[in-house]
């Protein structure tokens, strides 16, 4: 009856949503705000609906009612409760359940606003929402459907269908599949709903941006309307790109945290086009520039938000992330391309209205070093998209079908991100303008000089104390990465100080102080150089991992010992157990050891659930020099007296966390809101700046 | 000198067969984990898509590794161990595709695209600065806002 009553509502907010479109177009084009009202309640509508229809699904997950398919593929008795409510996103239909779910809610929160100075942008906000909302709600409805209940036919046959099929009688199986054990940890519990919500965030500044486009308003009213909101769905893009990282370092058992799995990119893909058009709306903000290409960067981010939801849910790509694969690939496809087609000749239309309000006037100017900034990032996604795509290419082509691995990503935008590092640290001291080179060299000696003298003395420490990294082919390009990172880290904490000691002198105030007050007046300025620490800490540790990274792999019998990268690590024991969740647990117990000294001891060990999956947990010693990370190979067969592990040995990676974590915090400092002041359209804003500046 | 050229041929078999009868009888030393796994890094599990075989926890990865063990124990180089394994399962074994036919679009577009984009990006910037100069060089906008303004004021009369 749950299952009936959820799948109505579903059908019932798929209705509202089409009704949405219908009454904005047509309030729009007969210019009655009724009608467009009546498009924005109904819009806000979907969300009490779609709650509703969610929470028939968690009841019908939490009490274990297997005759209804989803339940049956992603829950078991066993699951904890929590784990059976988490695997609402566990699945294909149920994901994009909740992928609705939470588009109603940021396209309701969105509509609640006050809409008197934008009144005309309002219908069409509410299409594209709408629009979008009820894409998914169809695939729901018409592909994937989480309702869908077991049936058994005359024949015996096991069926699933919504309504019981002419003489067949309802199923109910004992128990559920599960879920996949990969998915029961934490990391990849919050890490669907952030990359989720980071999406569909992203809805909302593209339905901004169309809404300028159709009205002709060639102002930068949308940016600052839908400011927050790319904060915000950058922060949880972030966020669900950083705790994927974690999940695979900690679950995956390959010692590292990014594999350029298509699915990786597929999720970074609009994070690149989102932190490009981050950058460059600021042009526009701020000098009434990049009119044409923050439209096309929104479009983009858009799209490969949609694409990116298509890759992983279609099935068009096997991976480990793929666990999902259905029919729903070709209405995503038409889909996709539809909207691409409508906003891009959107684009085209208003091409004349959108010409910039100013010009460049300086190649090392801000803007100038922005823009450049953003052709690295779209470089960078042109090598990601294209690397995702080729194979599909290839096999269409050719019927060969390729890997694009790691190799290829790691080679084509090392370089490119060496060089948004760099600018990283350069851009913060040029002016809006007008730069030179000579104010610029003015600005960046001292952090330079900082910045040389700490990479000489890395190296020279290195050949001092004989460090086996000299002896690494990859070191010279570490010592340049290092010292792009050193200087972009310098040059943002000069940034900090430089501000905060003037304002300590200016209003006698303690340094702590200047600096907390000058960051909350200028949030954006300072969560963006926070943004930029966090960065280079993240960088620190990527160098680190990925050019000193050792690895060896020794079958052991118990009490034998191996070195790895100055540690010793010896093989105590090994258990065997069951979990009262039923899994059967192998664990071994290694004690570890530096200059003869006991530093304690580890526990890899390897789940094996009861559906024949297994789970490979590594024993990790975590500092922020490196970690220690153990795993016990259980495919290469274990005994109680000769057990095979892999040691990896990974210099640094802390910093990659450390750095996230700084990184996050900055992304709030900046997303935090603040009053909306803008009523100065740019034109007039550029010149109070001027004079200002001439002060 | 060109006199002696046939002499070189000659010169080279009478070093290097010696050399390569002592190699071929030299035993070749049982291949470790580490040996197994530096070659098994380079290939992807022809049937898991997207993961290195050294990782692969499957049965059949474990087998192929077995097989990469008994290649190298019978004196295989890296190198002949790919082409087996390509031979026997297809480029997608690779971890990029071969450089050959179709397969360089991979490694040529998103170069040339980078370059279209530096040549966009030069032609851009230069237009919009020669069309500047004509019209009035703009004033210098100074930074984010006006507390900042006062903020570097206050810095150059400092220094």
């Amino acid at each position: 009856m749950l299952a009936e009553f959820g799948y109505g509502i579903l059908v019932l907010s798929f209705v509202v949503s089409l009704y949405s479109v219908i009454a904005a177009v047509v309030g729009e084009v007969k210019k009655n705000q009724k009608l467009v009202e009546s498009a924005r309640l109904a819009m806000q509508l979907t969300f009490p609906l779609l709650t509703f229809s969610s929470i028939s699904l968690v009841i019908l997950l939490v009490t274990e009612q297997y005759q209804v398919s989803f339940v049956y593929e992603v829950t078991s008795r066993s699951m904890p409760t929590y784990l059976k409510i988490t695997a609402w996103w566990g699945g294909q239909s149920g994901s994009l359940l909740f992928w609705s779910w939470l588009l109603s809610a940021f396209t309701t929160a969105v509509t609640l606003r006050k809409w008197d100075r934008d009144r005309e942008f309002l219908p069409w906000v509410v299409l594209v929402s709408s629009v979008t909302l009820a894409f998914f709600l169809a695939l729901n409805i018409f592909y994937e459907n989480p309702f869908l209940r077991f049936w058994q036919t005359f024949n015996g046959e096991i069926v699933k269908a919504m309504l019981a099929p002419e003489g067949a009688l309802p199923f109910t199986p004992a128990d559920g599949q599960g879920l996949n054990p990969l998915l029961r940890h934490p990391g990849m519990i919050i890490h669907p709903p952030m990359l989720y919500l980071g999406f569909v965030s992203y809805v909302i500044p593209f339905a901004f941006a169309i809404a300028a486009l159709v009205t002709g308003r060639s102002d930068d009213r949308w940016i600052r309307i839908t400011r927050s909101w790319s904060l915000v769905a950058w922060l949880f893009l972030s966020l669900g790109l950083v705790l994927g990282g974690r999940w695979a370092y900690d679950v995956l058992g390959w010692g590292g945290y990014w594999g350029w799995d298509p699915v990786e990119i597929a999720a970074f893909m609009p994070w690149l086009t989102g932190t490009a058009l981050l950058h460059s709306v600021v042009i526009q903000e701020k000098r009434g520039m990049l009119k044409h290409w923050n439209m096309l960067l929104v479009i983009l981010t858009y799209s490969l938000v949609i694409f990116g939801t298509f890759l992983t849910r279609s099935g068009v790509l096997s991976s480990v992330h793929a666990f999902a694969q259905s029919a729903i690939g070709p209405a995503f496809f038409i889909f996709i391309g539809v909207t691409f087609i409508a906003s891009i000749a959107l684009l085209i239309w208003r091409w004349p209205e959108l010409k910039s309000e100013a010009q460049m006037n300086s190649l090392l100017s801000r803007e100038a070093l922005f823009l450049l900034n953003n052709l690295l990032f779209i470089g960078i996604l042109v090598v990601c998209f294209w690397g995702v795509i080729y194979p599909l290419i290839s096999e269409l082509l050719t019927g060969q079908k390729v890997t694009v691995g790691p190799p290829y990503y790691e080679r084509a935008t090392g370089p490119l991100f060496a060089g948004l590092v760099l600018l990283m640290g350069i851009a913060p001291l040029s002016a809006w303008g007008h730069s030179t080179a000579k104010t610029l060299g003015r600005a960046i000696w001292k952090p330079l000089i900082v910045a040389v003298i700490v990479i000489v003395a890395f190296i020279g420490y290195s050949l001092y104390a004989g460090s086996a990294a000299i002896t690494n082919g990859y070191f010279i390009y570490a010592a340049i990465g290092f010292f792009v990172v050193a200087l972009t880290g310098f040059v943002t904490l000069y940034e900090f100080w430089r501000a905060a000691a003037a304002r300590s002198r200016a209003q006698k105030e303690n340094i702590f102080t200047a600096l907390w007050r000058l960051a909350g007046r200028n949030r954006r300025r300072y969560g963006g150089y926070t943004i930029h620490l966090g960065v280079v800490l993240m960088a620190i540790g990527i160098i680190g991992i990925e050019m000193f990274q050792v690895e060896t792999q020794k079958s052991m019998a118990v009490g034998e010992s191996v070195e790895v990268a100055g540690y010793t690590i010896r093989y105590d024991s090994l258990a065997q157990f069951r979990h009262s969740d039923e899994r059967w647990v192998t664990r071994a117990v290694m004690s570890i050891f530096r200059d003869g000294q006991y530093l304690g001891e580890l526990y890899p060990r390897y789940d094996l659930y009861p559906d024949g999956q297994p789970m490979t947990i590594p024993g990790v010693r975590s500092s922020m020099e490196d970690d220690l990370y153990i795993l016990l190979v259980n495919w290469e067969g274990v005994t109680a007296e000769v057990a095979p592990f892999k040691i990896y040995h990974n210099p640094l990676v802390n910093w990659l966390w450390v750095g996230s974590l700084i990184f996050i915090l900055g992304t709030f400092i900046a997303a935090w809101p603040e009053p909306d002041a803008d009523v100065v359209p740019t034109r007039a804003r550029r010149q109070q700046l001027s004079a200002s500046a001439a002060d | 000198m060109k006199r002696f050229t046939w002499f070189i041929p000659f010169l080279l078999l009478v070093v290097l067969l010696p050399a390569g009868i002592a190699s071929a009888q030299e035993p070749v030393p049982t291949p470790s984990d580490d040996d197994v796994n530096a070659v098994a890094k380079e290939l992807y599990c022809p049937v898991c898509e997207n993961i290195p075989l050294d990782v692969c926890p499957t049965q059949a990865c474990a087998q192929w590794r077995d097989l990469i063990r008994l290649k190298l124990a019978e004196g295989w180089s890296e190198a002949d161990i790919k082409d087996y394994f390509v031979d026997q399962y297809g480029a997608r074994v690779l971890a990029e595709p071969p450089r050959s036919g179709l397969n360089w679009l991979v490694y040529i577009v998103p170069p040339v695209l980078l370059a279209l984009g530096v040549f966009i990006l030069y032609r851009t910037l230069r237009s919009m600065r020669n069309t500047a100069e004509t019209i009035a060089p703009a004033p210098p906008v100074g930074h984010d806002n006006d507390y900042l303004n006062r903020v570097e004021e206050e810095l150059r009369k400092r220094h």
